[in-house]
């Protein structure tokens, strides 16, 4: 029994180890959110101060195509991101709503100040109630909305140039038809 | 030329590992005196080649010499000398070659000053060294070496990162790898140790300087980082809990409680093979450091660029450098002689609940910056992990330990009397019971968090103090006597007053900058003013300066109080043509007790895209300021300097320098009791 104690921090190295060698070399694949076809979950959040955009309502989504991104000032990979969204709002007139999840208002408002603000209207989610609705387990995530207010697709982590252009915007195009 | 004697220094540096990692310890297990001195001798050339290398790199980067690959990449002849010779370091391949520079650095300290330590432990300590200086020589030679020519070579090079072209960085690798890899010396002595089959409590001994000595450059290592993230990020946070923050905060969890351990260890001859596991493991998690910055499996704001052939290769070297110990352990471990017993309430039970927390602690940081890799194994989502799961879950756990940390060294060992200890702290309490007023008096709406920081704060270092006043009898012995006593302290002693004062020092800081900060975010034309906590910010304009290889955009704030003037402020943004790219620089103002901290942005930068220009010339000549009160931030690097200097206090301990140890009970009387 004792010695099975000092096995234990090999066996959870060789986990560790193992999980390391998978995230090296496995290709990112995507499992579906279990929302994909589903109406979006009903909420109704606060508007973001000093940012001079409404807050973010279920039926303010509904009858438009539309991404709802889901970005935080703390997380790291929105900074990459921010650029393509503002892309995306400038040049491809896509409309775009943000939720700020776990984040502090200023600080949210100041990375909106910093990298840009791509969105039409913008809800704080400051305890991320919202966020497990919509089954949001990390950020970013955006997720692509139709006319009828169902989700059709999520994109989890940051929108790359790749994913952009092989997925998002031909399901936006495929759906404002 | 100088290349590629570099190159070849390398190499030659590569072979003599090999054999200082196998003759010693062949002749350990032979107890062959000849083949045991092999190791100091090669441990000494070893270190001389890679010096020799290192150094002809740095000669590459100061005369600017583009026709070496790296150098053009990372370098540029317009750069100040002192970014050109950092840049030697600001790549992936000059930081492994300081990487394992400080590596066979502290090989060949041991080879000079291990005189005192038994030729067997000697030789298998070298040998140990030299099996992880070859993984990283053959990394280095393999896959990333960084004396590649170019031809032809090019006109100029390509600049460094300009975010790295800061001083405060400029030395903050160095520091961070001394501690990273110093942890690789402890390491040795743990797998020697296994090998021989033998923990006492001169091995915790002669481990305990090399831990202290990695401990304090990595304490000071991180101040720097993260002193270098409050000005130039421009958001006047220091700590975000970024995944290559995190991966320099892990070994040093596990560094502090290893140093505590190591304590239980030499005093008391017990916690030997859990001190030996934490030593294995505060390496390990030095390890992983590396590969998660070096394999950019984690996307971060400090990764470097990268390459799968590298993540596999180091990915191997984990595999094999932790894997193989961990074996060894599991092995060898339970062969080990049990250690003496103690009660719960005891200094050794105090020691034990610290590292109970620490690990816990350090495997939440772990978890937490490694939840996103799992997830990408297994559905490929890129997430990231913030500030909202480490504050809820990381420091909770630290409460707790900060208060046993004031009780614990008034504690005996092996029976302690914990109604005693916290009745000698009555006046640590009172004086917390103090702040606790004094906050909630002079902040008007403190909140019940931040005023239980602030006494937490007091507590810890008032626990300090008075564990000091109790072991110089104060006031109870005629005050020349408790002076007397004052001076013929151990250092050891010192040392842990000097490191937990500190940490309430840090304390106080991080509470006050998280509780109490100003923030004022607005735009503002020359002649605007803004009030930032009784401070009035005047904007007068931005100017544009050239220099050496960036364009700079000026700011200027003139700060008043009550009408009169307190200081000027320049922040500024630079844009650096050659990597089309944009730093921030705040301008800070202390007072030490508070920062005054402002910086510019363009208002509609971000939106920019690709090729416009960096500085549009706005009509109205309006700037986003941002402008932050700070009170008590110096104190969080003030009090890991004190905390640093308190670590080196205890190194310069008489103890460490001298041979065969002697037991506690052995000493004069008149000295006074042990320290830790």
């Amino acid at each position: 029994m004792r010695r099975l104690l000092y096995i234990l921090p090999l066996l959870a190295f060789v986990a560790v180890a193992a999980w390391f060698a998978v995230g090296l070399t496995r290709d990112p694949n995507r499992i579906p959110s279990a929302l994909i076809d589903k109406p979006m979950p009903e909420f109704q959040l606060p508007a973001l101060a000093e940012i001079g955009v409404p807050g973010l309502a279920t039926s303010d989504i509904h009858g438009k195509v539309a991404l709802v991104n889901v970005f935080a000032s703390w997380c790291v990979p929105c900074r990459s991101e921010q650029p393509i969204l503002m892309r995306l709002a400038r040049e491809k007139g896509v409309i775009l709503y943000g939720i700020d999840y776990k984040d502090q208002a200023p600080a949210g408002a100041a990375f909106l100040r910093e990298f840009g603000n791509p969105y039409a209207a913008i809800g704080v989610d400051a305890d991320g109630k919202v966020g497990i609705d919509w089954g949001v387990y990390g950020v970013p995530e955006t997720f692509v909305i139709d006319r009828e207010g169902r989700i059709r697709h999520k994109q989890i982590g940051p929108i790359t140039p790749e994913s952009l252009n092989t997925t998002i915007l031909p399901l936006v195009a495929q759906l404002s038809k | 030329m100088i290349p590629e004697i570099g190159h070849y220094a390398l190499i030659l540096a590569l072979a003599v590992a090999l054999v200082q990692a196998s003759l010693p310890l062949v002749g350990a297990a032979r107890n062959d005196l000849a083949l045991m001195d092999i190791g100091r001798s090669a441990a000494l050339a070893q270190f001389g080649f890679i010096a020799l290398a290192f150094a002809c790199l740095m000669q590459c980067y100061v005369v600017s010499d583009f026709s070496v690959a790296t150098v053009a990449e990372n370098s540029n002849s317009a750069m100040p000398l002192l970014y050109k010779i950092a840049g030697t370091w600001g790549n992936h391949e000059g930081s492994m070659v300081l990487w394992v520079f400080i590596l066979a650095l502290f090989g060949a300290s041991v080879a000079a000053f291990g005189r005192n330590l038994p030729p067997s432990l000697r030789a298998r300590v070298l040998s140990v060294q030299a099996m992880t200086g070859v993984a990283f020589l053959a990394f280095i030679v393999f896959t990333s070496n960084p004396f590649l020519r170019l031809n032809p070579a090019p006109p100029d090079g390509n600049d460094l990162n300009p975010l790295l072209q800061d001083p405060g960085l400029a030395f903050h690798p160095p520091f961070l790898y001394l501690g990273y890899v110093g942890f690789s010396t402890t390491f040795s002595f743990a797998v020697a140790a296994l090998i021989e089959g033998r923990v006492d409590p001169a091995w915790a001994r002669w481990v305990r300087p090399w831990t202290l000595a990695a401990w304090v450059a990595l304490t000071i290592g991180i101040a720097m980082g993260s002193w270098w993230s409050y000005y130039t990020l421009g958001w006047g946070g220091w700590w975000f809990w970024d995944p290559v923050e995190n991966a320099s905060f892990m070994p040093w969890l596990a560094g502090t409680a290893l140093l505590h351990s190591a304590i239980v260890a030499e005093k008391r001859d017990a916690l030997k093979s859990w001190t030996i596991l934490l030593a294995i493991l505060a390496f390990a998690l030095s390890l992983i450091g590396t590969f998660l910055v070096r394999s950019g499996i984690l996307t971060s704001v400090h990764a470097f660029a990268v390459d799968p052939r590298r993540g596999v290769f180091i990915l191997a070297i984990l595999i094999v450098a932790i894997g193989g110990p961990l074996a060894l352990y599991a092995w060898r471990a339970p062969q080990l002689k049990l250690g003496g017993i103690f009660a719960p309430i005891s200094r050794e039970g105090a020691m034990v609940l610290n590292n109970l927390l620490l690990s816990t602690g350090c495997a939440t940081v772990f978890l937490g910056t490694l939840y996103p890799l799992f997830l990408d194994a297994i559905n490929g989502s890129k997430v990231s992990v913030g500030p909202p799961f480490f504050d809820a879950t990381f420091v909770p756990l630290m409460v707790p330990l900060v208060i046993v940390m004031a009780v614990a060294p008034l504690i005996a060992w092996k029976r302690g009397d914990l109604a005693g200890a916290l009745g000698r702290l009555w006046a640590a309490a009172a004086i917390s019971g103090l702040v606790a007023l004094g906050t909630y008096i002079a902040v008007h709406g403190a909140s019940v968090l931040a005023i239980f920081g602030m006494a937490l704060a007091a507590w810890c270092s008032a626990g300090a103090l008075v564990e000091v006043a109790q072991r110089v009898r104060l006031f109870r012995v005629p005050f020349a006597d408790s002076v007397r006593r004052l001076l013929s302290l151990p250092r050891s002693a010192w040392g842990m007053t000097i490191a937990h004062f500190g940490i309430g020092v840090f304390i106080a800081g991080v509470t006050a900058s998280s509780a109490w900060q100003v923030e004022k975010v607005q735009l503002v034309r020359p002649g605007d003013t803004v009030d930032v906590a009784g401070y009035a910010f005047t904007f007068e304009g931005v100017v544009e300066a050239q220099g050496p290889n960036y364009i700079e955009r000026r700011g200027t704030f003139v700060v008043t109080r009550d009408g009169r003037p307190v200081a000027t402020m320049h922040p500024s943004k630079k844009f650096y043509p050659v990597q089309q790219q944009t730093t921030t620089d705040a301008a800070i103002h202390t007072f030490w007790i508070a920062d005054l901290y402002a910086t510019i942005s363009d208002p509609d930068e971000g939106t920019q895209e690709g090729g416009a220009p960096a500085f549009p010339n706005r009509a109205d000549g309006a700037w986003a300021a941002r402008l932050y009160y700070n009170p008590l931030v110096p104190w969080i690097w003030i009090g890991a300097i004190i905390m640093a200097f308190g670590g080196i206090a205890s190194l310069t301990d008489r103890r460490h320098r001298v041979g065969a140890p002697v037991p506690a009970r052995a000493r004069p009387a008149a000295a006074p009791a042990a320290a830790e």
